[in-house]
């Protein structure tokens, strides 16, 4: 199998890797870089779960190829947390309890932390039509968009940008 | 499940795109933003053979919107032509749409043309190309096909594009300053394909409609325009009782698909309701900046 090499930024790290031509961004991400936050439910675009920011801009990796995102700065899951700080997002997920089993998490915060950076005070109806693409079949919903409104109130307080690239 | 494997292929110019095209054919599949190709992988809907990604070509990425029509390049984003407000000005039936496609992580990927050759009939932009009479252009190592969006979409994920060929534009009229336009749509989720969804326009003058545009998506294989709801419009005071006698011949012509989402009859019933809403928004954009 004829493989490329695909040199990608995740979370501020280099990345130079030699891949097979099929393998999604996704993919290589979890096995190749070894960061399994970003999690894989659907394997083609339906679920949401795999979002990741590609140079800044939420995207699915399971929709990528890896070969795709040459050049590219990645941010994932592992990239919101600065050190043992948590994201101003990951906080409000956490004081507003939004998931049970969590399986989805790692998308809706990227869809969140994504739709925050672009308008951060959203009304409940945006923060339902932005997330929409991000399935959870444990909670129903109402706790996630507690999570994203509680998100919207401490991001006002503390002022801080989304994510750094 | 895990892509197929193919051979990968990054050309650098359009030139080395067609040559590959040439060479492989019906076993080469394009490129682009790859929301509509990868699915297709995915789900073993095509196993091609050779793959060519067309997503660093810098001359597919034009985007030019003026008083003398619109110019999309195989590049552009929906996200891009969403922002643009050159877009809002000149192609605002593209901007109506632009919401509509997929979710915003789709949306930062996937591109206009990139759908309008997927051809999957319950997509927004093909039946946006057909209500504005769009022109494709097809090339080819051998030269330039311009095909008119009537005769584009023939089929179920089926277009006029030959395997050697690329749509490497969609080329929008002028926007006429008396005509107003929108997308509407009924989908079960946001963001979901449309069970049934309408692109329309319409022009008016001294109180009369002159021309209208009924393009429905999700209604049939193809995305398809009403030609003898839009004649029945024109000479009418826009208003209910145009807009409702247009939609009675919408039901009674639209002969839509039925399946596990709606049965043909709820489909045509909405798509009734649909021309109603729709024209009656369109109307109210007359005139009106984006």
């Amino acid at each position: 199998m004829s493989t490329e090499l695909v040199t990608i930024t995740i979370n501020g790290s280099r990345h130079a890797l030699d891949v097979e031509a099929r393998r999604t961004l996704a993919d290589v991400i979890r096995e190749e870089v070894g960061l399994t936050g970003t999690h894989l439910g659907c394997e083609h675009g339906v679920c949401g779960a795999c979002t990741i920011l590609l140079d800044g801009q939420p995207a699915r990796a399971c929709l990528l190829l890896a070969v795709q995102a040459d050049g590219a700065k990645i941010t994932t899951i592992e990239g919101l947390a600065d050190g043992d700080e948590m994201h101003p997002v990951q906080r409000a997920m956490k004081e507003a309890m939004a998931f049970q089993c969590a399986f989805c998490a790692p998308g809706f915060l990227m869809s969140t932390v994504a739709l925050l950076e672009e308008n951060p005070s959203p009304s409940t109806e945006e923060i339902r039509k932005e997330l929409s693409g991000n399935l959870c079949r444990c909670t129903g919903y109402q706790s996630i968009v507690a999570g994203v409104e509680t998100a919207v109130r401490l991001l006002s307080s503390t002022a801080r940008p989304g994510v750094e690239q | 499940m895990k892509n197929p494997p193919f051979t990968y292929h990054r050309p650098e110019s359009l030139a080395d795109a067609l040559a590959l095209l040439a060479e492989f054919g019906d076993d080469a599949k394009i490129l682009a933003g790859g929301q509509s190709l990868l699915p297709v992988l995915a789900l073993r809907l095509g196993r091609p053979g050779h793959v060519v990604d067309i997503g660093r070509i810098p001359e597919l990425s034009n985007l030019e919107a003026g008083p003398h029509g619109t110019t999309i390049g195989a590049l552009v984003r929906h996200a891009e032509a969403e922002r643009s407000v050159a877009i809002a000005d000149h192609a605002p039936l593209v901007a109506a749409a632009a919401p509509h496609i997929g979710h915003r992580a789709i949306r930062t990927r996937g591109t206009l043309v990139g759908s309008v050759a997927h051809a999957d009939p319950a997509a927004e932009m093909p039946a946006v190309c057909l209500a504005l009479g769009a022109t494709m252009v097809a090339v080819s190592a051998g030269g330039t096909r311009l095909i008119a969006a009537a005769d584009f979409h023939q089929g179920y994920l089926t277009t006029a594009l030959e395997p050697n060929e690329i749509l490497t534009q969609i080329r929008l009229p002028a926007w006429p300053t008396d005509a107003g336009g929108t997308v509407v749509e009924i989908s079960r989720r946001h963001a979901d394909y449309a069970l049934v969804g309408l692109a329309c326009t319409v022009a008016v003058a001294d109180g009369a409609i002159t021309s209208a545009a009924l393009s429905f998506f999700g209604a049939a294989s193809t995305p398809v325009r009403v030609a003898d709801a839009e004649a029945a419009l024109v000479g009418q005071p826009p208003g209910e009782a145009a807009f409702a006698a247009a939609a009675e011949i919408v039901c009674a012509q639209l002969d839509p698909p039925s399946d596990v989402h709606g049965s043909a009859n709820y489909r045509k019933h909405i798509a009734g309701v649909l021309t109603q809403r729709g024209l009656t928004a369109a109307v109210a954009r007359i005139g009106v900046a984006a």
